[in-house]
């Protein structure tokens, strides 16, 4: 047998000689910082949820009808009468908000770390491009159930275009194929869903892994091994500070996945909804366009993106400030490679100005989540917009002064190490 | 080849017409894909004039009908509610109805309507297109302690008057649209078509 698949392996090297380097060159020969930490799981964890969300959303959309007469239904019947059909689905609803999670935690990790930093700015972009298409990716997928929730979500998102001036009200006209919301929007928004849109994701993870490769990952200490001393046990020419990224880190994140996958189990299990925030409870109701449900928001997350439009006030006669921030607000997170003038990458070595800015970047984050999902208009209702404001500032505030901070030379950072900080 | 010479000039206009030729193409060829996203020949069937009776509509309530799958409210005001109005002016955004697109000429009047009493108003916020519910009693409400009746929506708490004339200081920036509509008798209008001679 075995001269069997070696003659196989022959056959196929003879004919393209380039693809066993190429799986060397990604995989065993890739040598990466041995000293990365647990923040180094979330992305082979990302890649896990991706392939996850396409493997349950083909199954779904063996039984999913798009129409928005039967889309409501069709969602029902799987729950309920298709074999496993909720555990399915349940797997996909999940595994979007689990996304989100696990993006949010390795976007964090590259804000903290520096991963942005040159030579890196072009895996930033391309990794926002990826959490850009994965908004639009989740929006969509939550119009399909045809609930509610999903009618009037898409409502309010789609009337964002409709605050453009001239050519808004067109726009918005365009992008339903109707005048409301209706079984035209809902039938282009799963050809998105289940076809374009993952094509460019898969395009986009590709070039953000080849991008990240071209340069090498980076590091807790931000350190760059590549400058470092050469020569390990596996290649004299490579970096002493690194190790093969399989089978070592393979193998570490396989640990990742096993408590990855406990949490997303017993979510699945035990609590699919989360209590109305992975589904809200006003989407188990069928879409219907003359009645409004009492809270309109997104799912959770959304919500940091959702409050800052709810807190600009229209001025002028346009509600369009609320959307050009809300942009911003994602725009500005593309730019922050050049907005961040620091020469020293890690957390670990940078000033206390950066780490008071980047946990009030985080906090801001939180608490405007509060206020988009509604919370704060439960909890304090007089101080929601006063609250909502004041942390919409400290959230631009990260980025202005970041710049100011790095730019103006305010930032004390201390001594960076020749090597990462855990060689022997 | 006879000519060994690379006639530069000749390579360029080459290339650069065969590139424009190509994108006029390639623009032609986008465009059926651009227009299939249009409301199609049956959405806008679908969003033809709509008859409606009201003669069942008593002073003081609210009927919606369905418009291009828009909620239209048909309301019957009341003498004291329309007598309010005008005190009204003074904390709303655009209380001349100054906003041509938000009306026809033909409403663009104290009362935005074109009989006093009835109010036709397209029931879409104009924040961000929730409908509004209708709070038509002049009471203290938690929202507005001085209300006089109007639309309150529940999504980000925008308020408008019985004129669908909104308040300042809340998200929404114009008034609700007066759909076209006419009254075919006194007892029916059609939503969907301007009076005869207006338009």
């Amino acid at each position: 047998m075995a001269n069997v698949f070696t003659r196989m392996g022959d056959w196929v090297n003879e004919r393209a000689p380039n693809l066993a380097p190429t799986y060397r060159k990604h995989m065993t020969e890739y040598y990466a910082p041995k000293n990365f930490n647990l923040w180094y799981y979330f992305g082979s964890l990302a890649l896990l949820v991706l392939v996850n969300q396409i493997v349950t959303g083909i199954f779904l959309t063996m039984n999913y009808k798009t129409s928005a007469l039967e889309a409501f239904n069709s969602v029902e019947y799987i729950m309920r009468d298709v074999e496993w059909g909720w555990l399915i689905r349940y797997m996909h609803s999940t595994g979007a908000s689990l996304f989100f999670i696990v993006v949010f935690l390795h976007m964090f990790r590259g804000l903290m770390y520096g991963s942005y930093k040159k030579p890196r700015e072009l895996v930033w972009l391309l990794g926002m491009l990826i959490f850009l298409v994965l908004m639009a990716e989740a929006f969509m997928g939550y119009v399909l159930p045809w609930g509610n929730m999903s009618f009037w979500g898409a409502k309010v998102i789609i009337s964002l275009f409709g605050t453009l001036p001239y050519v808004g009200h067109a726009l918005v006209e365009w992008i339903m194929g109707d005048f409301l919301p209706a079984d035209a929007t809902l039938n282009r928004f799963f050809a998105l869903h289940v076809i374009a849109l993952p094509i460019v994701l898969l395009l986009l993870v590709v070039l953000h892994l080849a991008a990240l490769h071209e340069v090498g990952s980076n590091n807790p200490d931000g350190v760059d091994v590549k400058h470092g001393p050469k020569g390990n046990r596996w290649d004299a020419g490579k970096p002493t500070d690194a190790i093969p990224f399989h089978p070592y880190y393979t193998v570490k994140d396989l640990v990742g996945v096993g408590f990855f996958l406990m949490i997303a189990a017993f979510i699945i299990f035990f609590a699919p909804t989360f209590g109305g925030w992975f589904l809200e409870h006003d989407n188990f109701i069928p879409a219907n366009n003359l009645v409004t449900p009492t809270h309109i928001k997104p799912v959770w997350y959304f919500t940091p993106f959702y409050a800052i439009l709810r807190m600009i006030p229209s001025m002028f006669g346009t509600a369009v400030w609320g959307v050009l921030a809300m942009f911003a607000a994602i725009v500005l997170l593309f730019l922050v490679p050049w907005i961040d003038r620091g020469q020293v990458r890690s957390i670990r070595y940078r000033g206390a100005g950066f780490k008071v800015l980047l946990f009030g970047f985080v906090l801001s984050f939180v608490a405007l989540g509060a206020v988009g999902a509604g919370v704060i208009a439960e909890i304090m209702p007089s101080w929601e917009i006063f609250f909502g404001r004041v942390w919409t500032i400290v959230y631009f505030g990260f980025f202005l002064g970041l710049w100011a901070y790095t730019h103006f030379g305010w930032e004390k950072t201390k001594p960076v190490p020749e090597r990462v900080t855990t060689h022997d | 080849m006879a000519n060994e010479v690379v006639d530069h000039g000749r390579r360029r206009f080459l290339t650069i017409t065969t590139a424009v030729v190509g994108g006029v193409g390639v623009v032609a060829a986008v465009v059926p894909f651009i227009k299939s996203w249009e409301p199609s020949a049956r959405a806008k069937a679908a969003g033809a004039p709509v008859t409606a009776d009201i003669s069942k509509i008593e002073p003081g309530q609210k009927v919606t009908f369905a418009w291009r799958s828009q909620p239209v409210f048909v309301v019957n005001r009341t003498k004291e509610q329309l007598a309010a109005l005008p005190s009204l002016d003074v904390r709303l955004t655009d209380p001349k109805s100054e906003v041509t697109d938000q009306q026809p000429k033909y409403a663009q009047n104290a009362t935005r309507s074109i009989k006093p009493e009835w109010l036709v108003v397209v029931g879409l916020c104009t924040h961000l297109g929730c409908v509004p519910d209708f709070e038509p009693v002049m009471k203290p409400e938690p929202f507005d302690p001085n209300w006089k009746g109007g639309f309150y929506c529940p999504c980000h708490k925008s308020r408008y008057d019985l004129a669908g004339r909104v308040f300042q200081g809340v998200p929404a920036p114009k008034n609700l649209p007066v759909p076209p509509y006419h009254f075919v008798d006194d007892n029916t209008i059609q939503i969907g078509v301007d009076p005869k001679g207006a338009g």
